[in-house]
């Protein structure tokens, strides 16, 4: 599947405020993209709005469809499921079977058969970021992913991602800690940070949050 | 599909899960009314039909709010948004766990549970039978409240408000259908309207609920 994503002129909003405006940059296979920023920029609002989780108020993104794992601040994870069960739910919901590389890969076999509300929150994280590897989808999705890792198992997300990305799939994170990636390019969002509309005043303003409560 | 339904199913019977909540409470409310009107036998055997149905309705509201809560709070239903299986598909899943897991223990337990208010001869029949085509519609209309108020702080008494008008054709022809059935009258009509509303909220209620879901998740 191709993992070409391009992104033109996005404008994205949250809460009906437009927060980031005149967004453009292009996804290649093989390459990650780090979004930066600094908190309350729009970092989760433009990878929700990429995901189609919420509408974008203007633009165009242009790439296959179903080609995206998104992977939020929060892991999904069920506290009563152990983790074999856990994992073995997204395999069969993206339809992808075999999960035991992917256990392996996350260093979460002694685990497999802990009950997700008994691992600790970087045990938790590993266990979500597993479920990208068995969507077997090309672009990955991730917002803060590395939070709560330790740095042995920053290093092992870090070849988890390198690996993805030799196979011709594409990243898009939001993080700021830097993970090693030779392939990873920047992207500040400061700059593309929505300014209050000049030309229509109060009014116009007034208009674009009413359209946002309804788009 | 299948393994959502699995994993629903099984979140259900873990701990703190919720399964037989719901068959508890219809318990209590059938062995509480006696208790409340008195032990006349003719009394009872004349509001069972009644009480039954609003029992088995409000042991159904009781878990709703479970439906998509949870998946919400734990950011699973983000994931499922992002999914390949359609959204309409994971409310439906998520309306056939709760019937398994809430309906289904009522429709078996209920003709026990008729005992309790003297239920007459045919009457234990006719509730089954109501039951079996009534609780689909009660968990579909339900799961589609529980829709409209995922992501609200305390939407659970919200929820009830919504869905409790909505429940009423149901219950009234539920209710009627039994009644007749005792009394040894024709129930054809009141069935069959009865079926045509679980017919309706199970072909047409998922587009509603996947629409809200979408609309709570931006």
């Amino acid at each position: 599947m191709n993992a070409q994503l391009t992104v033109t002129d996005l404008a994205v909003i949250r809460g009906g405020i437009p927060v980031l405006g005149g967004v453009s940059f292009t996804l290649a296979p093989g390459r990650a993209l780090v979004l930066r920023g600094p908190n309350g920029v729009g970092k989760t609002t433009l990878l929700r709005t990429l995901a189609g989780l919420q509408p974008a108020l203007a633009g165009t993104i242009s790439m296959q469809a179903d080609a995206i794992a998104y992977s939020g601040h929060a892991d999904g994870l069920k506290a009563t499921l152990t983790v074999t069960e856990n994992l073995g739910f997204w395999a069969a919901i993206y339809g992808t079977g075999g999960f035991a590389p992917v256990l392996e890969a996350m260093n979460l076999e002694a685990l497999r058969d802990r009950l997700a509300g008994s691992l600790s929150a970087g045990q938790k994280r590993r266990l979500g970021l597993a479920r990208l590897l068995v969507s077997g989808r090309p672009i990955w999705m991730l917002d803060e992913p590395t939070v709560s890792l330790d740095a042995a198992s920053v290093a092992l997300f870090a070849q988890a991602v390198r690996t993805h990305l030799a196979g011709g799939g594409a990243a898009l994170m939001a993080t700021h800690i830097d993970l090693g990636i030779a392939e990873a390019e920047v992207l500040d969002l400061a700059p593309f940070k929505a300014r209050p509309s000049t030309g229509g005043g109060r009014g116009r303003e007034f208009d674009d949050a009413f359209d946002g409560a309804f788009t | 599909m299948i393994a959502l339904l699995l994993r629903d199913l099984r979140l259900a019977i873990r701990a703190g899960g919720g399964f037989g909540l719901g068959l508890a409470f219809f318990l209590i409310v059938t062995v509480l009314v006696p208790f409340g009107v008195g032990p006349e036998g003719d009394t009872l055997a004349k509001i069972a039909p009644g009480i039954l149905w609003v029992g088995a309705l409000l042991a159904c509201l009781l878990s709703l709010d479970r439906i998509f809560a949870l998946d919400f709070e734990d950011g699973s239903l983000d994931l499922l948004a992002t999914a390949p299986i359609p959204l309409e598909a994971v409310v439906t899943m998520k309306a056939a766990a709760h019937w398994l897991t809430t309906g289904l223990p009522l429709v078996v337990a209920a003709p026990v549970f008729g005992v309790l208010l003297n239920l007459q001869g045919e009457g234990f029949f006719w509730l089954t039978v109501s039951l079996a085509l009534g609780t689909p519609a009660l968990s579909v209309i339900g799961t589609f409240g529980a829709a409209l108020t995922v992501g609200l702080k305390r939407g659970g008494l919200l929820l009830s408000l919504l869905v409790l008008p909505l429940y009423v054709p149901t219950l009234i022809f539920g209710a009627e259908t039994v009644r007749r059935g005792t009394e040894g009258m024709e129930t054809g009509a009141p069935l069959m309207l009865l079926a045509g509303i679980t017919a309706a909220s199970i072909a047409l209620l998922p587009f509603a609920s996947a629409a809200a879901i979408r609309v709570n998740l931006r």
